[in-house]
């Protein structure tokens, strides 16, 4: 982790309600997809947590939703603006048990830390597929991008206004995989642990505090003991995950 | 004598700077950051004398200048923060640290510091008193003065090293908490822990926390803290450590000439894990720019 002031380069509207935000600064700090970053607002007591969806040299790309008054702010800056970031936060997500053939499952802005993963897996010469969720059709972003990197896409929505009707684990059961990567709301993981077929990995959200491991704010129990989800997290392994309800 | 240096309960510090307990961790996870010697000291989490998770989550609501926290002192128990926590921090800070003990009963706040008074690395024991007593109907003990001064009593009879008692600010009358904690033989006392509060989600009408209520830290609390600060150094001779919403060096000024001897600087770690180095590099310029020497009250 590291204390870095980026630029905002674009902070443009994909739908409704979700931003990509692109700041230019240090990114080194960064060593994983499925990281995320701890932005300072003026005027707000605690910083806001916005998980990486891609970094390419000294670019950061952050995809966010605006859900209260912080998130709103931060989608009325402008470029040139600075902001002050807590960069590097959290353990991301490890590529080394992919196998040949990975699945990455995305609800809603749980996608954007999946697309980085996706690049990287691509990378390490994986065939890469991807089913990302939404609730309607005017909520849909990044699928083309997805197809552009090179990523088999498949859409599902809950009220079959396009791609397939239905969710994410709708589109699952006709999918062979070696392993699979998750980030969304929780009881889409939840549906996820329960119709996947191999082992894989999970990205959770909690309330933070620092977002950097001193508060203790975002506990969670796991088969391997108590972690913090901004720490050894947010990232558990399938077989580490205890459901809290 | 250092322009910084101060003096708390016959051990010299560098500075009077102190992350408080519960936002600093047990010190080697800051130590990654920078070197976490250019503090005073700093107050561990606090520890019981078994492993707890604590409340349910979430613990964390926000509020117009500070921040709400109903973490309920998840700690991995006394016996591993001597074993596995205290070891890692060897490594990494050479001061006498300032171990901060919390119990649910009388015997379990003395067991607790009794072990940590054994540690050499302990240079003071810090007793947060603001814990339910499940065996007085799970008033908090630092409620009334009885129970303050019992908790005191407890943890002087089995202790070697000084021992601050951590005041709760829910109270009506806190220079007569501290005053029963000075009589029952407090070496000093630190103030204040977090306000009872909360927050509610109006989407859902439902409390934020799962706990609903929890504790106010932050730049919100500071007036407050300055006005107990001020009240309690004038109600006891023995030395208080100022806190709440300290978040510059012109604030650890302030809650100096009210009083305290030194401070701890809590929920600004959370939002700038560098504040407490930037806060020790500012303060010899703030001082010369007001005309202050020393930092040190004669206290």
């Amino acid at each position: 982790m590291n204390q870095q002031i980026f630029t905002i380069i674009e902070n443009k509207p994909l739908t409704g309600s979700v931003y990509r935000l692109r700041l230019g600064g240090n990114t080194s700090a960064i060593t994983a997809p499925g990281q995320f970053v701890n932005i300072k607002l003026e005027g707000k007591f605690l910083r806001r947590p916005i998980s990486v969806c891609d970094r390419s040299g000294s670019m950061l790309t952050l995809i966010y939703k605006t859900v209260g008054k912080g998130t709103e702010q931060l989608s009325r800056m402008t470029k040139g603006d600075q902001l002050d970031v807590l960069t590097g936060l959290g353990n991301g997500y490890d590529l080394e048990p992919s196998g040949e053939h990975p699945l990455l499952i995305g609800g809603g802005v749980g996608i954007p830390p999946l697309f980085g993963l996706a690049d990287e897996l691509l990378q390490k010469g994986c065939k890469v597929t991807a089913i990302l969720g939404f609730n309607t059709a005017d909520e849909i972003f990044y699928a083309d991008e997805f197809r552009m990197l090179g990523v088999e896409t498949h859409i599902t929505i809950v009220d079959g206004s396009a791609g397939i009707k239905g969710f994410v684990t709708d589109a699952m059961k006709d999918l062979d995989y070696s392993y699979f990567y998750a980030c969304g709301p929780e009881p889409m993981l939840k549906a996820v642990y329960k119709t996947s077929v191999t082992s894989g990995q999970m990205s959770f959200e909690k309330r933070m505090g620092c977002g950097f491991g001193a508060c203790m704010g975002c506990s969670c129990r796991t088969v391997t003991g108590y972690k913090r989800i901004c720490k050894e997290g947010p990232v558990l392994r399938k077989e580490e995950i205890c459901w809290e309800n | 004598m250092g322009k910084l240096s101060v003096n708390l309960c016959g051990i010299e510090l560098d500075n009077p700077i102190i992350p408080a307990s519960g936002t600093f961790g047990y010190g080697y996870e800051f130590a990654e950051l920078y070197d976490i010697n250019i503090l005073g000291t700093f107050s561990c989490k606090g520890t019981t004398l078994q492993p707890r998770f604590g409340n349910e989550t979430p613990r964390i609501a926000e509020a117009p200048a500070g921040m709400i926290n109903s973490v309920g002192l998840q700690n991995p128990g006394v016996e591993a923060v001597i074993s596995e926590e205290l070891p890692k921090l060897k490594k990494c800070f050479h001061k006498p640290m300032m171990a901060n003990a919390s119990g649910f009963s009388i015997e379990e706040y003395a067991a607790v510091c009794e072990k940590l008074d054994r540690e050499r690395q302990v240079g003071w024991l810090e007793v947060n008193i603001s814990c339910p007593n499940v065996h007085g109907g799970g008033m908090s003990f630092g409620t009334d003065p009885e129970m303050a001064a019992a908790v005191t009593r407890a943890v002087k009879a089995v202790t070697t090293k000084p021992v601050i008692m951590k005041l709760s600010p829910n109270v009506t009358d806190i220079p007569a908490i501290a005053r029963a904690c000075e009589n029952a033989g407090a070496d000093g006392l630190s103030l204040i822990n977090t306000l009872m509060a909360m927050r509610i989600d109006i989407k859902t009408g439902k409390p934020i926390l799962a706990n609903v209520t929890g504790g106010l830290s932050g730049p919100a609390i500071f007036p407050i803290a300055l006005r107990m600060v001020w009240q309690v150094s004038h109600a006891v001779s023995i030395p208080v450590i100022g806190m709440g919403g300290i978040s510059s060096a012109e604030d650890v000024i302030e809650m100096m000439m009210a009083g305290a001897t030194a401070v701890e600087i809590g929920a600004a770690n959370l939002v700038d894990p560098f504040i407490c180095k930037k806060i020790i590099e500012d303060l010899p310029a703030v001082m010369d720019r007001l005309g202050l020497e020393q930092i040190r009250n004669k206290k």
